[in-house]
Order: structure tokens, then C-alpha cells, then sequence
């Protein structure tokens, strides 16, 4: 009996800066039929925390992390193979595995995130993949391209991916030139502009997916397909208690029952969230910068935007997906598309990337290849194969 | 962007952020001139321990060095502040407080009241406290608790780079005396500094570490010693919750009160003598607000009630350990 047959469960890396997490508990006894996508444990970090899918099917035959204890990415945290391998191979494997080292972890780490000034100012940005189309994440109001920590690293198997922080937003510049829609989308040109990509498909969540649109209805040219999560520009409605809540909170008290509108599992709040939102929001010019743009975008608690007809004529592929929980903008705000596949996914609220990732990761690049299916492989993670 | 950076290059860059900023933030204290970039034997200076090292080269006359009289410029820092400056006054030692004492808790502390809030004193004192640095007993005093007594100042007490950053910041904001208390074993501790200004406000105690099973009240040094504390104990299946005070008036009794409504048991720790202590104000505190929820005494770790001994074995012997905390907290883990 080989160890061909035996398949490891892994410490997950989520994200850039993820070095090591908590196996908080399983969710699956062992002699457990695991089928790819289920929810086998879950894991904390000091970003998130959340339920692990299982990424291969199998027989859990050992629970190798015990609940409660840190492990470092890639640690084994149990063995799935099939009834027919004996237990002292399971054993033997076991002894035998070692965490790999991380290929050249200085350098990995300083590569991170990188910062290029451009006509918007300087902004932060990580980029991953080496080949296959170009694809642009665009992350909401007040938030990071850390809110794409579940997707970047999948994408990029299959595209060059780049990530950035808006002007105001994350590590990027504080100071917005123009707090707007205009000018947020005036900011990703300049970003495209100084990485010099001439065309790409671009993803946004939330104002993220909003500022896509405009700028792909004023660019065409610029923009091979449209990505729309949780998108605001679509409908006047958004929960302008959470945007104020968002805006106003200046202590973990506060902003915590806040961040739960996020999410439909508010279990996912954590306080490594809540501490990193809120030393974002004490840095010089962030209060201003969120101000402003609230009220520039949510004037009232009214989205002032209507995009849904200009994308519509754009001609452009487009693909919407909502959370069917979403407690910020409601899902039923994909009905003013004309012109694009919707997809609700159940159980996920407004962070429905990063809730059910691996769904809305198919979801995308399904979608950015469409017409040449001969690019995807088989994406695990999703039950059946969706293609 | 964040980088790594000591507690004391924290503060150097939160002073020099302030000064770039706000013309009305002046730098006043014994020595502090100097330090890189100044001509001559000035290169080494930049105060006692070299915090302020570099300042006088970018901005010049606003860092005043002061004769050996912390009488005369603490008096004249809180003056200065009343007449629309900003100064911040490095009072060296926090001990040396005992010849300028009633410049601060006389008059700093009582001009916004006594004046019917007319008058506001945005002075900032910096002073390093804590033992451990074989500096005998009038050099290595924990005085925080005689500040936090007296109405009218505010006392900061970070434990790592992050938080001395954006605290001092604030300090510097604020419209009050603020008392900064910085300690000098915690200068070389590194941690994630954001580049930009930024600032973490009075009266929100941090999270520093979460569990269920006890909770550890501490600031400055003794944070980390809490923190190995936990360490040792959650190898043997107890879980720690941590929190960090930071600022000790205004002072965060809220997020103590509810973590202990969820652990049941309190260990307050303390760099300063035990009475009249923030422990024991702490412990006072929750036992009042939340007793209903212990399911042991509140324990104390905290120095004996001692000068700090210029003997280095006796002197390690004074600062509250890691064991000492772990003892207490198995003692309120006890059937």
C-alpha cells in the first residue's frame, strides 16, 4: 500500500499574511465520508475565522490537529484515505510528515504587498499569478484587498490577479482628491495606468463592484468583463445604519455588532477584525475620507447611483453575485440587470466572498472563461463540478 | 505602511510627526537636544536614553534644553500650555515628579476646573517609569497609581510600539495634562507601526490575548509577563484572557467588568506597590460591579511594598514574574 492513497488535510493559508492558525474544532468525527466542499473544521486566525472545506474527498481516517491547539500553515491536520489502507501506513505517514518550509519566507513576506505611486497617489497592492487573463479585485467601502484573503490565491491558478487598496482605504493614500464614484474610478485607471494593464476583467464587491462599473461604462475599452458581488450602484436601498455604524464607531464596543451586518454567520467577526478595522479608522484622514464618501455615495441613506442601465448597454459580459442573507444591499437588487447572470448563493450575507468562498471563486472564473472552456480544469471545491 | 519599529522609535516618530504637523508642539526637557544630524559631540545626545535623538536637526528651536530644574520647566510647560502651546515636557524619570509636583497636580490638573473650563493646559509629560534596569531605588519606580489619584490629569502607560505611537499621539491632542508614562524595559520591544499618524484613544483597555477560564489585568511590562503566564498555562488546558489597560485614567473598568462576568475569576497585576495600586483599584472595582460573577477572590500580583533594591538578584526578585502570576491565577482555579 503506497501513500499515493493517502491524502493529507492541511493547516489552510488564507491570505497573504497568514503564517499559522487555530484548529478551533472539527466539524467531522473521524471514519467520516468527506465529500469535496464539506465543511470538515474550523479555523481562526487573527484575521477571521471560519469553516474549512474540505478540498478532497475521502474517509477522514484520523484527526491528527487537536481542537484548541496553533498550528503553522500546511501543518497536517488529518489523514482521508480509503478503508483498505491499514493503520500503521496511516501511522507511519503521519510520523513522517514534515510542515514544508516556505520557499524563501523573508522574501515571500517582503513580496507581500507592494505600493506604486500613481495620479491617485500612492496605493497599496499584492499581486498574484503568473499567467492567464488579468484580473482587478476592487474591495468595498472601508474596506482592504485583505477582504479577497479567500479568493486571491485561488484566482490566481488561473489568472494574473491584482489586488489593491482604494485612496482612503487600507495602506493606500488617506487623502481623496475627489470623494466619489467618478473619482474612486479615476483612481483604478490610474492604478491600471501605472501597472500598465491595458485591458482586464475586473471584480468589486459592494462600492468596490460599483466603482468597476463606472469606470467600465466610461472605459470600455479597458474592461473585458464585469465581476458585480454585493454590488451598490444597482438600487437605492442600502442599510444606512450599517454605513453610519461603519462610519461613526470609534471603539471595538461600538463597531463589533456593526461588522455582524456583514456576515450571515456573525461568528466570523472576530477580534483581530475589529482591531484591525478599527486602527484603520484612527489613521489621519481616514474619518474624512469615509465621511466624505458616505456621503458623496449614500447621501440620506439613498445609494446615488444608478448604474444598472448604463451596464446593460455597455454590452459587457457581466456576472452578479449576491448573498441571499445580505444585510447591507439586498439581493434582490440583481433584478435591475437586464443583461447579466445572477447568482445568489444561500447562507452568505454582504462578505459573501469570503463566506462562501470557493463557490464565488467558480463562479468567476467560469465566468472570465467563458467561451473558452478549455482553460478550466476541474475546480475543486465546488460539489459536481459546476461547469 | 506598516513596518516594524521599537517602542522608542515609536515615540520619536510620534513627536516628530506632531511637530511636522502642529507648529504649537514644542519639545522641552533636560538633555533632549542633540542627537543625529546636530554637529559635534551633540550626535550622542537626544535625551538620557537617546528618544529624542535626531528632533533638534529637523525642527530646530521647538526642542529646548532645560537647566537641571524640573521645578522651573515643568512650571513653565504648564504655562506655555495654557497660553495656546503645546509642549511636551520629558520629565526623565518619573521619579524626579517630587520636585515639580505642585505645578501638576496644583495647578495643571485644577486650571480646567478651578477656571470653570475656560481654561484648558494641553501640556504632555513624558517620563520613564519601571525597575529592572539596575538603576536603584530613585530611578525604577512604578508611580502611575499617585497620578491616576488626582482628578484632572490623565495617565498612559503603553506596552508595546503600536499603541506608544498613536497614545502619545493622542496625548499630544489632548486638552488635558496627560501624564506618559513610557517604560524604559519596554524601548527595544518591536511591533507592526504604521508610518502615518494616528491615534488610540484614553479609556479603551486592549484585548490583548481572549479565553474563558481567567482574566489577567496589567499595563506596561506587565502585559508581556502576563502573556507568558498564559503561555505556561494554557499548556496545562487553562485559558487566559488578557487586557491591557493602557490608559489608567481615564480607565477602562467596563471591558474588565465583562470579562470577568464571562471568566469568573480576576488577577490584577502590577509593577507598583501594592497599596493604593491600580490592582488594587481594579480588584475593588469588580468586586463591587461584578461580584455575583467571581468564583474566587480577586488575587493581586503586584511589588512588594519595598523601595525597588539596587541588588540585581533582589531587584528581579521585586518585579511581579510570570510565576508569580501563574500562581495566582491556579490559586483561583482551585476547587
Amino acid at each position: 500500500m503506497s501513500e499515493a492513497n493517502i491524502t493529507p488535510v492541511l493547516m489552510p493559508k488564507w491570505g497573504l499574511s497568514m503564517s499559522e492558525g487555530v484548529l478551533v474544532d472539527w466539524l467531522v468525527d473521524e471514519g467520516a465520508e468527506i465529500a469535496v466542499g464539506d465543511e470538515i473544521m474550523e479555523v481562526e486566525t487573527d484575521k477571521i475565522a471560519s469553516a474549512v472545506e474540505a478540498a478532497d474527498a475521502g474517509i477522514l481516517r484520523r484527526r491528527v490537529g487537536a481542537a484548541g491547539e496553533t498550528y503553522p500553515i500546511r501543518a497536517l491536520l488529518g489523514v482521508l484515505a480509503p478503508p483498505e489502507v491499514e493503520d500503521d501506513i496511516i501511522d507511519a505517514y503521519i510520523a513522517a510528515y514534515e510542515v514544508p518550509a516556505d520557499e524563501d519566507d523573508e522574501e515571500a513576506a517582503a513580496s507581500l504587498y507592494e505600493f506604486v505611486d500613481t495620479a491617485a497617489g500612492r496605493l497599496r497592492f499584492a499581486r498574484r499569478g503568473d499567467d492567464g487573463p488579468s484580473l482587478v479585485l476592487i474591495h468595498g467601502f472601508g474596506g482592504d484587498l485583505d477582504n479577497w484573503l479567500f479568493n486571491i490565491d485561488a484566482l490566481a491558478e488561473r489568472a494574473r490577479v491584482y489586488a489593491f487598496d482604494l485612496p482612503g482605504h487600507g495602506q493606500s493614500v488617506k487623502t481623496l482628491e475627489d470623494p466619489s464614484l467618478v473619482g474612486l474610478a479615476a483612481a483604478l485607471q490610474a492604478f491600471l495606468d501605472a501597472i500598465e494593464i491595458d485591458s482586464a476583467h475586473l471584480v468589486g464587491h459592494s462600492m468596490g463592484a460599483a466603482v468597476a462599473a463606472r469606470f467600465a461604462c466610461d472605459a470600455p475599452a479597458r474592461v473585458q468583463s464585469l465581476t458585480l458581488i454585493g454590488a451598490a450602484g444597482l438600487g437605492p436601498a442600502i442599510n444606512s445604519a450599517y454605513i453610519d455604524g461603519f462610519v461613526g464607531a470609534a471603539s471595538r464596543r461600538e463597531l463589533k455588532p456593526v461588522l455582524f451586518n456583514l456576515f450571515a454567520d456573525s461568528e466570523l467577526v472576530n477580534r483581530g477584525m475589529v482591531d484591525d478595522l478599527l486602527k484603520y479608522k484612527r489613521i489621519d484622514g481616514v474619518q474624512e475620507a469615509l465621511s466624505s464618501l458616505a456621503a458623496e455615495l449614500f447621501p440620506g441613506g439613498v445609494q446615488s447611483a444608478q448604474l444598472a442601465g448604463q451596464i446593460d448597454a455597455s454590452g459587457l459580459s457581466t456576472l452578479a453575485i449576491w448573498g441571499s442573507d445580505d444585510a447591507v444591499i439586498p439581493a434582490a437588487q440583481a433584478q435591475a440587470l437586464n443583461n447579466a447572470v445572477v447568482e445568489i448563493i444561500d447562507g452568505a450575507g454582504h462578505m459573501v466572498q469570503m463566506e462562501k468562498a470557493s463557490a464565488v471563486n467558480a463562479l468567476i472564473l467560469t465566468h472570465i472563461f467563458k467561451g473558452d472552456a478549455t482553460k478550466l480544469r476541474p475546480w475543486p471545491g465546488i460539489p459536481g463540478d459546476g461547469y | 505602511m506598516a513596518r516594524n519599529l521599537s517602542m522608542k522609535d515609536a515615540i520619536n516618530e510620534a513627536l516628530d510627526q506632531e511637530m511636522t504637523k502642529d507648529p504649537t508642539v514644542i519639545v522641552m526637557g533636560e538633555d533632549i537636544v542633540g542627537g543625529s544630524g546636530s554637529p559635534g559631540e551633540n550626535d550622542a545626545w537626544g535625551g538620557v536614553l537617546g528618544v529624542t535623538k535626531g528632533l533638534y536637526a529637523k525642527h530646530g528651536d521647538r526642542l529646548m534644553d532645560t537647566p537641571l530644574s524640573e521645578s522651573a520647566y515643568i512650571g513653565a510647560a504648564v504655562g506655555a500650555a495654557t497660553c495656546g502651546l503645546r509642549p511636551v515636557a520629558e520629565l526623565m524619570f518619573l521619579d524626579f515628579m517630587g520636585v515639580c509636583f505642585d505645578q501638576i497636580f496644583n495647578q495643571a490638573a485644577k486650571f480646567r476646573y478651578m477656571f470653570g473650563g475656560k481654561a484648558e493646559t494641553p501640556v504632555t509629560i513624558r517620563a520613564m517609569v519601571g525597575a529592572g534596569f539596575r538603576a536603584a531605588a530613585q530611578h525604577s519606580q512604578m508611580l502611575t497609581p499617585i497620578f491616576t489619584h488626582i482628578p484632572g490629569l490623565k495617565v498612559v502607560c503603553p506596552s508595546n510600539a503600536y499603541d506608544a505611537k498613536g497614545l502619545l499621539i493622542q496625548s499630544i491632542r489632548d486638552n488635558d495634562p496627560v501624564i506618559f508614562c513610557e517604560h524604559k524595559n519596554l524601548y527595544a520591544a518591536e511591533t507592526d507601526v504604521p508610518e502615518e499618524s494616528y491615534t488610540v484613544p484614553f479609556g479603551e483597555a486592549n484585548i490583548v490575548r481572549e479565553g474563558g477560564d481567567a482574566t489577567i489585568v496589567g499595563y506596561g511590562l506587565m502585559v508581556h509577563r502576563a502573556g507568558e503566564a498564559a503561555e505556561t498555562l494554557a499548556g496545562e488546558g487553562i485559558q487566559c484572557e488578557i487586557i491591557d489597560l493602557r490608559t489608567l485614567s481615564p480607565i477602562d473598568t467596563d471591558t474588565v467588568v465583562e470579562s470577568v462576568e464571562n471568566t469568573g475569576r480576576l488577577i490584577c497585576v502590577d509593577e507598583a506597590n501594592p497599596r493604593c495600586s491600580i490592582a488594587a483599584d481594579i480588584a475593588a472595582t469588580v468586586s463591587q460591579e461584578a461580584f455575583a460573577s467571581l468564583k474566587a477572590a480577586p488575587q493581586l500580583v503586584t511589588a512588594p511594598h519595598t523601595p525597588v533594591p539596587f541588588s540585581p538578584a533582589l531587584e528581579d526578585l521585586y518585579i511581579p514574574s510570570a510565576e508569580r502570576i501563574v500562581d495566582a491565577v491556579r490559586k483561583t482555579m482551585a476547587p
